[in-house]
């Protein structure tokens, strides 16, 4: 889909050059969800915008589908960005125009007829929820609904691509949640290929699927997000896991069966390095399944969570539990019927 | 009464005369001068179309005509004038250099408008492909409006500032009276009656300016 080969990009001043990207060589699939990350000055938004040209890379090539972009004639690169959405930190609405002419300015630029253009605007604004707002004017919007313009905007004449230049980092924690939803769905249901760009973590648990991180202008890992996130390889990819917050459990996805109670063990400091676990089950001899569970380094300390379900007669249950509790391990109950 | 009767009489006229050329020497300095303005602001560094040699030329050609005295830049003029009016005396005859004086003014204004628009505005334009036509008149200028609005408001009082100069070698209206019957009549009372007169006309003009600027604003 994407396919950037030895790209830099150098930026000359008169106090000398900043290589802003160097060598840069990625593919990115298409459907998927490419999240580029890295610490403010990585150049993961010239990155990104290299993408369509509103950086003009210094040498390499970027292939989309099979057009090496780098090599378009203006007309052509404006024929090709119609087909590259965006959107952006700060939106970038037209004040003076209502939301349904937000989204209508694409399809006016590419000369659509009146009646396609609002039977389409009306389409995209149902996709995104926002189709009792038609007529408001940006300003009378949140950011999360300004947003969903932006992403209104973006998609309206069926881009294969679409790029999101930090589109979270100015929203508060919920509307970042609905506005990642938003883009999953959207990448599901049109497929579309989706290439974000984000300093939160958080941002490429929830929805990426392969990630870069980016250091100095040079990617220094990349892989599945679930790669990265066992065993991350870079320093900047370690300390953004450690800032992360605790992943909250989804109780739904928790296995609910009967007389095979669902607890969250808590380890700190001293616990977390005995093994306590199976001294319980040989203690015991109850069946421990381990759901899930999480190790962070603090400071100089170690904390560990685990989330794991027993069975057993409950008298064997009861005596694991017991055992447990004597090594100072915090027990909550997730899921008892 | 008698008195305030011959005033209103005499003044009627060059009233209707600096309405005229005000109302011409705008329209003129404004189609000189728009296209100026947006031509400064997508030239400029970091433009839409970035160009060095046509910005340094326009703005060079803005700052020369502007740094000219009005009452020298209209005698420099007089030949144009002949040109295109015929003559270089009377109110037709000024609107050729008020036009051309104004013209730099409102090239100026327009430029400081236009770059009062976010430059994210553009830049998501460009994005999706926007042809600069398209970027300058549905983005920047729509954008720009109430702003805009303020600027040509002030290019009108400008303008008749100007005019009343105008008035001073021929060129009639409230300036050229104030000068005739005031300064060199010695009448005051028709000095003071044309300055009442300009400064309405200032007031009432500076009043809707605001009025329909703020009226496009607030509708966004």
């Amino acid at each position: 889909m994407i396919n950037i080969q030895n790209l830099h990009k150098t930026y000359s001043s008169e106090r000398g050059d900043f290589e802003a990207l160097r060598n840069i060589t990625l593919t990115i699939q298409k459907g998927e969800i490419f999240g580029i990350i890295g610490l403010s000055g990585a150049g993961k938004s010239t990155l990104l915008r290299t993408l369509n040209r509103l950086e003009e890379p210094s040498s390499g090539n970027i292939f989309i589908e099979d057009t090496d972009i780098t090599c378009l004639s203006t007309p052509e690169l404006r024929k090709l960005r119609r087909h590259v959405g965006m959107i952006f930190q700060h939106f970038n609405l037209l004040t003076s125009r209502t939301v349904s002419q937000n989204v209508a300015f694409p399809l006016e630029i590419e000369k659509w007829s009146s009646d396609a253009i609002s039977k389409r605007v009306t389409e995209m604004l149902d996709i995104v929820d926002l189709s009792d707002k038609a007529e408001s004017y940006p300003s009378q919007l949140s950011g999360g609904q300004k947003q969903r313009v932006g992403i209104a905007r973006a998609l309206a004449n069926n881009p294969s691509v679409l790029l999101c230049d930090e589109a979270t980092s100015a929203l508060d924690p919920k509307t970042t949640q609905s506005i990642l939803s938003l883009l999953d769905e959207i990448n599901r249901k049109l497929g579309i290929t989706i290439v974000l760009v984000t300093h939160e973590m958080g941002v490429i648990r929830q929805i990426c699927h392969r990630v870069a991180v980016l250091e100095q202008g040079e990617v220094v890992e990349l892989g599945t997000v679930k790669d990265v996130f066992m065993k991350p390889q870079s320093k900047t990819a370690r300390e953004f896991l450690s800032h992360l917050p605790r992943t909250t459990y989804d109780h739904e996805k928790l296995p609910h069966e009967a007389g095979k109670p669902v607890l969250t063990f808590s380890f700190n400091g001293e616990t977390a390095n005995h093994p306590v676990i199976s001294q319980a089950i040989k203690q015991s001899g109850v069946e421990i399944n381990i759901l899930s569970g999480e190790i962070d380094h603090l400071h100089s300390s170690r904390i560990g969570n685990l989330t794991v379900q027993l069975s057993g007669t409950p008298s064997e249950i009861n005596n694991a539990l017991s055992f447990i509790q004597s090594k100072s391990v915090e027990v909550d109950v997730v899921w008892n019927g | 009464m008698d008195k305030i009767l011959a005033l209103t009489h005499l003044i009627a006229s060059p009233t209707l005369e600096t309405i005229y050329m005000v109302l011409f020497s705008t329209l003129f300095a404004t189609l000189l001068g728009f296209p100026l303005g947006v031509a400064l602001v997508v030239t400029e560094k970091g433009g839409l179309l970035e160009n060095e040699t046509i910005y340094r030329t326009l703005d060079s050609i803005v700052n020369i005509c502007r740094s000219f005295p009005f009452i020298i830049l209209m005698i420099v003029l007089f030949p144009l004038s002949r040109i295109i009016v015929g003559t270089t005396i009377g109110t037709t005859a000024s609107i050729v250099p008020l036009s051309i004086g104004a013209a730099p003014f409102v090239g100026r204004v327009v430029e400081s408008s236009l770059k009062e628009v976010e430059k994210g505005l553009v830049e998501a334009a460009v994005s999706m492909g926007t042809h600069p036509k398209d970027i300058i008149l549905k983005v920047m200028i729509p954008e720009a409006l109430p702003s805009l609005i303020l600027g040509e408001t002030l290019t009108i009082i400008n303008i008749i500032g100007y005019s009343a100069m105008a008035g001073a070698i021929g060129g009639g209206g409230l300036g050229d009276l104030a000068i005739r019957y005031g300064f060199h009549r010695f009448q005051t009372d028709v000095l003071v009656a044309a300055v009442i007169v300009i400064i309405l006309l200032v007031q009432v003009i500076q009043g809707a300016g605001n009025k329909i600027a703020q009226h496009v604003a607030r509708h966004r």
